[in-house]
């Protein structure tokens, strides 16, 4: 089932061309990793999927982005209506310098998700608990979420992109910044969540696009070079380009 | 009667603030909610001041005056100069609010029964034109809270519109300068040619006091000079800038190339506060203290040194601006990129060559332009001169005498009771727009130099 | 006093009173007053010196000039130095400093009128000046598009921070005053004035703490769904308020110690009660020492040092605030 399908997408900061002629399906609960060397437009392709582009002033995005049968690219659509539907996790965890509560309640306080403080706390309980963070801060949900570890304000801010119930999840280099253990924490989280919600991960580990993906897509210079299963891309791919960047011959 | 409206107006919008968050749990039930019930609060209470407010605004901005324009239409024929029309109108006011205690002409009763009539026309039409629009905007936006229309975007658009608003604040302000100083300089230069103003050398506007009538204009021609004070206002800045240049350089370099972190750790805090010590405590230093010091000196040298000297003020406001130059110099110097530094050191130069010969030059057009901002200060200090240089307009470059600046005279002329349109008076907003002037020209190239530099190394 | 020398002549009697302060009358009623069994008897009471006394009894006048160029003539000094051998001339704290109001007489003069002054043209500075400036600065720095007409309110906002303050006085003098009809020499002009001084200072350092926030903040708040404006109110402005207030601490204290605007729109009216709001007259603690520098009284030259003294001690104080405000600012992004 596709979840999300990419049509021959654009995308200019100013006169400078990022995205070349990108489609792309994503299939629903499925995690699908994108790969390729720094510059080539990985991130930007990502933050097509929920709008944020719209932060930079000079970037501007064509093409048609379907999810679900609506229009992401097209300027009647509610951003923020999308945003809620649509989590992003970002590279370096960002927690708001807020209580860890806070942190995991505001997207539901200003989505009029939780009618009493009773929902809402259960919301924030089953949210950390998703994030596996839950045992190891339960006792002090009022302390400043920006004193945690950094693995530990990944999954806080996991926890958050998931508060909201998302259908979809955009994970941005999601540990890059963390060590082998927080990483392993995160690999398995990736694995739980994908029953429930779509993940679209951009990372530069070959293993890890291996280890969590079922589908792997490579870009390179603007274009999508390659896109097909996991097993596939890194086994045998179609393109020599994929064949010398996962096997590490790249240029 | 306004206080009550504006009472009214803004209990109504709190009102609609808790009728539509409630309407939008009734809507919660059947439909899905555009935003968080909040906003449809929000958004009735915008629309219900908003409007209302503006109108009421400008009601009260241009109401006085169109009833103005009809009392002294009846006047029109009566050939009267528009100091007299004035004084009719404050005499129909006063005798409307029954607190006229001259003679009443039976053409002066009239017209105050006609301002009470008006008055009383404009209060009731003002009263229905705001009932009437809001329940216009009220209806209008309860309509679209029904139809469950989007409720953010448009209050904030709103919120938008009022930060765009404020702002326009500081352009206000600027446009508010200008206007206030054109408008009074424009009236002095009908009565002073500006050709005297700008290069007559005679500066006595007291000589123009006359008890009634005009003043005879070859007095006036010659009273108005303003060369002596622009004369004095650079030599004293200049005096101020030959003692705070070096010190405060020195000690800019000082602080961000020697200072050590422990030092430099308290030594910015205080040169903050020294910089926030009130002119009129220097002022009060310069005129108890320095003068007289500067004068005892000179007499023991022999010469004639007045308690005022020019020297006295601008070695003051040097120290003032110490602290002023020192702060900017510090920070140009800091912004130096280390790697210019390292390059230096790496070629085996010792430290004082590299502050020398690499930093020093790098930083250059930064440090001259916080120079010049520093000499739009000394131009535009006030009170130092005021109470410790001269007030008498004297040309003179002895630093050992006494001479005034333009802010000075702005001062002796406008303390006390001003008279508006007296061309002395007049002359202090002359005086202020050549000042404005002045330090805008200074202020424009100095920032415009910082930027400059800022951005080369950014 | 007449204790010393019942049944003195009138013309002695009369120097008698010259050395005590004028507020005698009072000082004696207030004491009867309060102690009405006192009346027809002879008690000890303790009086105000004159600031001539005064002077004297600090060793700062000259005795040995002719006694017609004093304003302390022979019989008046020999009464002093009577009463300094007896030791009934005390120093105390002079606790009249901060609850009276001016007055002509130097020994009188108190700082409680310009102090109050100050504090209501403070309070309206800062009513007009923080909620304009921040909102300004708020629009300007997250949601102005790049154009030329913000760029030409940028450029403004920096140049009006470097106009001199008199500008500002003459503004308030042509347009509060002219134009508005206000009332002259309150400290609702003088803080309205003041508040236009400034507006630029605290818009330039709110500008700067908002663009001190990271933008990590700003993306996660709009990753999660909220709106620009939602970001800006519920994550930016909360965490560049501490450099906001520290800016308008030190804004404020520079306005505080601002005298030329001041004199400009009257408020260096002789003032000698106490005002109770805003639109009463009033002078400044600035205004006031620039007031008493003016008079020739030797005097009122240790009243100025002691008004500079309470000024600078609000000005550090003001400062401090600032310092620890913007101190624990940084330390949060540490
Ligand atoms: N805000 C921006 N303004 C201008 N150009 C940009 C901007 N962001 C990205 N680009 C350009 O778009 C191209 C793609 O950038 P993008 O960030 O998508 O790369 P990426 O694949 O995510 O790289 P990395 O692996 O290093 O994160 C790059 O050439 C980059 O220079
Ligand atoms: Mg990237």
């Amino acid at each position: 089932m596709s979840k999300i399908k990419a049509e021959n997408v654009n995308v200019y900061y100013g006169s400078k061309q990022a995205l070349f002629d990108v489609s792309i399906d994503i299939a629903e609960k499925e995690v699908t990793a994108l790969i390729g060397p720094s510059g080539c437009g990985k991130s930007t392709f990502l933050r097509c999927l929920n709008r944020m582009n719209d932060v930079i002033e000079i970037c501007r995005v064509e093409g048609s982005i379907k999810m679900d049968n609506l229009e992401l690219n097209s300027r009647k659509l509610d951003v923020v209506r999308l945003r809620e539907n649509v989590g992003m996790v970002f590279q370096k965890p960002n927690p708001f310098p807020k209580t860890i509560y806070e942190n995991v309640a505001y997207g539901p306080t200003i989505h009029g998700i939780a009618q009493s403080k009773e929902e809402m706390d259960q919301i924030v309980e089953t949210s950390l608990k998703k994030a596996a963070l839950w045992n190891e801060v339960k006792d002090r949900l009022d302390e400043i979420g920006t004193g945690l570890s950094g693995g530990q304000q990944q999954r806080l801010c996991i926890a958050r992109a998931i508060s909201v119930s998302p259908e979809v999840i955009l994970m941005d280099e999601p540990c890059s910044a963390l060590d082998p253990i927080a990483t392993a924490q995160i690999e398995e989280l990736i694995d739980d969540l994908k029953k429930e919600v779509t993940i679209v991960i951009v990372t530069h580990s070959m293993s890890q696009a291996a280890r969590v993906s079922q589908k792997t897509g490579f870009f390179h210079l603007g274009k999508l070079i390659e896109f097909g299963p996991t097993d596939k891309i890194f086994k045998n791919p179609d393109n020599q380009q994929t064949q010398d960047y996962i096997t590490g011959r790249f240029g | 009667m306004n206080l009550i409206l504006v009472t009214f107006i803004i209990l109504l919008a709190f009102t609609s603030y808790y009728f539509g968050r409630k309407k939008a749990l009734v809507i919660q039930s059947s439909q899905r909610l555009t935003a968080l019930p909040k906003f449809y609060g929000y958004y009735l209470a915008a629309w219900c001041a908003a409007p209302a407010l503006i109108i009421f605004a400008l009601w009260s901005v241009f109401e006085p005056s169109i009833v103005k324009t009809f009392i002294l239409q009846d006047y029109t024929d009566q050939n009267l100069t528009k100091n007299e029309l004035q004084l009719i109108y404050t005499k129909v006011k006063a005798l409307a609010a029954g607190t006229y205690t001259g003679n009443i002409t039976n053409f002066l009763d009239e017209s105050a029964n006609k301002y009470i009539q008006l008055k009383g026309i404009a209060n009731s039409a003002k009263v229905a034109i705001i009932l009437a629009i809001l329940i216009f905007s009220l209806s209008f936006a309860y309509r679209s809270v029904q139809k469950n229309d989007r409720m953010r975007e448009p209050v904030e658009i709103f919120l938008k519109w009022v930060l765009f608003v404020a702002s326009l604040g500081a352009v206000l302000v600027t446009i508010g300068i200008v206007f206030s100083l054109l408008f009074e300089a424009i009236r002095f230069f009908q009565a002073v040619k500006i050709f005297d103003f700008i290069f007559g050398t005679h500066w006595y506007p007291a000589k123009t006091f006359v008890r009634d009538g005009q003043p005879d204009p070859e007095l006036m021609k010659d009273a108005f000079g303003a060369v002596p004070l622009f004369a004095g206002t650079f030599f004293i800045a200049f005096i101020a800038m030959c003692v705070a240049i070096p010190i405060g350089l020195l000690s800019g370099i000082y602080l961000s190339e020697y200072a050590g972190r422990g030092i430099r750790k308290y030594a910015k805090p205080i040169i903050e506060i020294l910089a926030g010590i009130p002119t009129v405590v220097y002022g009060f230093f310069a005129a108890l203290t320095v003068g007289p010091f500067v004068k005892e000196i000179g007499n023991a040298m022999g010469l004639e040194v007045s308690a005022e000297s020019a020297l006295a003020a601008g070695a003051v406001m040097g120290v003032m601006i110490i602290p002023f130059i020192s702060s900017l110099s510090d920070d140009v110097m800091t912004a130096v990129p280390q790697n210019l530094r390292d390059g230096s050191y790496a070629m085996g130069a010792t430290k004082s060559e590299t502050v020398k010969k690499v930093i020093f030059p790098a930083a250059l057009p930064g440090i001259v332009g916080s120079i010049l901002l520093a000499v739009s200060r000394a131009v535009g200090e006030t009170m130092i001169v005021v109470m410790a240089s001269g007030l008498a307009a004297n040309l003179t470059m002895n630093p050992l005498e006494s001479t005034s600046t333009i802010t000075a005279q702005i001062v002796v002329i406008l303390i006390g009771d001003q008279q508006f349109g007296d061309p002395k008076t007049q002359s202090a907003f002359a005086l202020g727009i050549s000042l404005f002037i002045v330090t805008l020209l200074l202020n424009v190239i100095a920032l415009s130099v910082v930027k400059k530099y800022r951005e080369k190394y950014e | 006093m007449t204790s010393l020398d019942p049944g003195l002549p009138e013309e002695e009697d009369r120097q008698l009173i010259q050395m005590v302060s004028y507020k005698y009358e009072a000082e004696v009623k207030d004491l009867l007053l309060k102690n009405p069994d006192y009346l027809g008897k002879i008690v000890p009471i303790k009086l105000t010196a004159s600031d001539d006394v005064d002077q004297v009894h600090k060793g700062n006048y000259p005795r040995d000039i002719p006694e017609e160029n004093r304003r302390v003539n022979d019989y008046q000094l020999q009464i002093y130095d009577m009463l300094n051998e007896r030791g009934d001339i005390l120093s105390e704290f002079n606790i009249s400093f901060f609850t009276s109001p001016d007055s002509r007489e130097a020994e009188l003069a108190g700082i409680a009128s310009s102090f109050m002054g100050t504090v209501f043209s403070i309070l309206v500075c800062l009513a007009f000046s923080f909620p304009v400036a921040v909102l300004a600065a708020i629009y300007l720095e997250e949601f102005a598009p790049k154009n030329k007409f913000t760029d030409f309110i940028e450029v403004n906002i920096n140049n009006l921070a470097a106009v001199p303050s008199i500008v500002f006085g003459l503004l308030g003098l042509g347009v509060l005053l002219a134009v508005f009809n206000l009332p002259r020499s309150t400290p609702l002009v003088g803080g309205i004035t003041l508040s236009l001084m400034t507006l630029p200072t605290i818009i330039i350092a709110a500008r700067a703490s908002l663009k001190a926030v990271p933008p990590s903040i700003r993306e996660a708040a709009l990753a999660i769904g909220a709106s620009n404006m939602q970001t800006t109110m519920h994550h930016t402005v909360p965490l560049s308020m501490p450099g906001t207030l520290s800016g308008t601490i030190i804004g404020l204290a520079q306005a505080l110690g601002e005298t030329a605007p001041l004199i400009l729109i009257g408020m260096v009216a002789f003032v000698n009660t106490i005002p109770g709001t805003p639109v009463d007259p009033a002078a400044s603690l600035p205004v006031q020492i620039y007031i008493w520098s003016e008079s020739a009284e030797r005097g009122f030259v240790e009243k100025v040092s002691a008004c500079i003294m309470v000024l600078l001690a609000f000005l550090i104080l003001m400062n401090l605030a600032a310092q620890i405000v913007r101190h624990k600012f940084e330390k949060k992004w540490s």
